[in-house]
């Protein structure tokens, strides 16, 4: 999974620019700073003459797609800045920021992951931008006939969710209970990823996961959508980190991802708006 | 803690013959590199918890999971390594000669690489799963996969401290039992196996370690459930996402238990 992981934060790194100048990059085998370094004769915005600045920006992985591409829009519209994405588990990006991470911008999975991050002083003023709600993951063609969170009861079912110390697993357990069901599930993961691993290797008939995992699981998933997701919608909350390197940049950064645009492109991956 | 090495084979550095100065700094960094982790780690532990939080119920079901599994994968060790480490070691065969390096590619494997290749092998789509189904049989997500997982990674270990024991050792004494009218089987069990008897002790012992610290190819292959496959080492990882002060405090057991092992080895293969 670390691995998973470290492997996305690589692409990630690169991904927002132009695959010539990353392939001129990975052929010099440089690191990081060379690479920033490279971008500065120029990026999306081409406007040769700017200095590059660097808006570090901490998200959580389910993010990983949706502020891809608002990083890029962020990018072509800001010439001369370069975002630098790095996408975790909310648990490990609070950390991180705890431990003094250099980071301009946070955006976390939940709230409780955040209000870490507020009673320590660490952020300003977090504004939820968004809302996922759970669904169930089959494998494709839904081979254990799953139509709905009662069928997740059935023993005879292999059943993956995350654990309860996870923000899926709390949520799962929080439907569960609104709906009086008692899972047993076959493993408790420790994230969202991979619940949705398994059950797209088709080694679970069923798993808890976020509408916006499926949306990312390709051909190897389906969705069953269940009314009692209700009971535990996630809400994402977004917040520039009190010292910031770059305060202005990082408020423009929280206010594109509350624009008209940035929801447009959260909705395109399958997130709803906030419910209020 | 995970990346335990098989002990050297011969221990015999008795003799520095002109050992450079400058050595010491890089030698002594090295070690540094090693050691300061662990002693930073001991200063992050909250003592006064420490009773409390290692004796939780999780923790103590977990380390509980973890010390059974890695005894069983020891078992399964043995009972495959001795006769994997004889073949390789006695055997002209040059089919083996080629095979050999082979056994010790789940050493330098990631462990999440060796869980992919588990589940291709043993999961319910993998190449058995389709037989295994068949016969009722589902080896994910059941404490079978933890140990199969754990012996898949541990098994190395042995196979290699064994080996080299036995080539070290030579043949004579077994050539000459087998000249006085003793049986292969008797040969092997009166004189080949008790002269690699420290050998056999220090590669069970590694492979036992090495079972107790395996993470990535048990979250793969086997999942992680409280009691059933929910070893040590996946306790701490969950733990980290609430409670950092217990996943520290569970850290320490794991490399008490881990350093008391390798002891244990070490003291043995010293005393060859």
């Amino acid at each position: 999974m670390t691995v998973a992981l470290a492997g996305r934060r690589a692409r990630t790194t690169s991904g927002t620019r132009a695959p010539r100048r990353v392939a001129v990059a990975v052929a010099l085998g440089v690191g990081a700073a060379a690479t920033t370094a490279a971008c500065s004769s120029g990026d999306a915005a081409g406007d040769d003459g700017a200095a590059t600045t660097t808006l570090t920006v901490f998200a959580a992985a389910s993010l990983t797609e949706a502020f891809e591409q608002v990083a890029a829009d962020f990018e072509a519209a800001h010439a001369g800045v370069d975002v630098r994405l790095s996408f975790a588990g909310s648990s490990d990006l609070v950390a991180q920021v705890q431990q003094g991470a250099p980071a301009d911008v946070l955006a976390s999975a939940d709230t409780a992951t955040m209000d870490r991050l507020v009673a320590d002083d660490l952020v300003d003023d977090p504004r939820v931008f968004a809302t996922n709600t759970l669904t169930i993951a089959v494998p494709a063609g839904n081979p254990a006939g799953v139509t709905g969170l009662a069928d997740l009861a059935d023993p005879a079912l292999t059943l993956v969710l995350c654990a309860p110390e996870v923000p899926c697993g709390a949520a799962s357990a929080r439907v569960a209970e609104a709906a009086g069901l008692d899972l047993a599930p076959d493993s408790e993961e420790q994230s969202v990823t991979d619940v949705l691993g398994k059950v797209a290797a088709g080694e679970a008939d069923a798993g808890l996961v976020y509408v916006t995992d499926v949306a990312r699981g390709g051909d190897a998933v389906e969705g069953v959508a269940f009314p009692e997701a209700a009971n535990a919608v996630n809400t994402y909350p977004v917040a520039a980190v009190a010292d910031a390197a770059q305060p202005v940049l990082a408020a423009e950064f929280v206010d594109a991802v509350l624009s008209p645009e940035g929801r447009a492109v959260l909705a395109g991956v399958g997130f709803a708006p906030p419910s209020s | 803690m995970t990346s335990a090495r098989p002990a050297a084979h011969g221990a015999s550095s008795e003799v520095a013959v002109g050992l450079p100065r400058w050595a010491y700094v890089p030698a002594a960094l090295g070690g540094l590199l090693v050691l300061l982790p662990l002693v930073a780690m001991a200063t992050r532990v909250d003592w006064g918890d420490w009773w409390s939080l290692v004796t939780s119920e999780s923790a103590r079901v977990a380390l509980g999971l973890s010390l059974r599994t890695a005894a069983a994968s020891t078992v399964v060790c043995l009972v495959l390594g001795v006769p994997m480490a004889l073949v390789l070691a006695r055997s002209g065969s040059r089919v083996l000669r080629w095979l050999r390096p082979l056994v010790l590619v789940p050493l330098v494997l990631p462990p999440v690489v060796g869980g992919i290749a588990l589940l291709s092998t043993f999961g319910r789509r993998g190449l058995l799963g389709g037989t295994l189904e068949v016969l009722g049989l589902q080896v994910a997500f059941t404490t079978v996969a933890v140990v199969i997982a754990q012996t898949f990674v541990a098994l190395p270990f042995l196979v290699v401290s064994l080996e080299g024991a036995l080539r070290t050792a030579g043949s004579r004494y077994d050539v000459v039992a087998a000249s006085l009218g003793a049986r292969p089987t008797t040969v092997l069990r009166r004189v080949t196996l008790p002269l690699v008897g420290p050998g056999l002790v220090s590669g069970a012992v590694l492979s036992f370690a090495r079972a107790l610290g395996e993470f990535g190819a048990t979250i793969t292959f086997a999942g992680s459930l409280q009691g059933t496959t929910r070893t040590l080492p996946l306790e701490i990882y969950l733990a980290r996402e609430v409670d950092p002060d217990a996943a520290v405090a569970l850290s320490s057991v794991l490399v008490v238990v881990a350093v008391a092992v390798i002891g244990l080895a070490h003291g043995r293969g010293g005393a060859r």
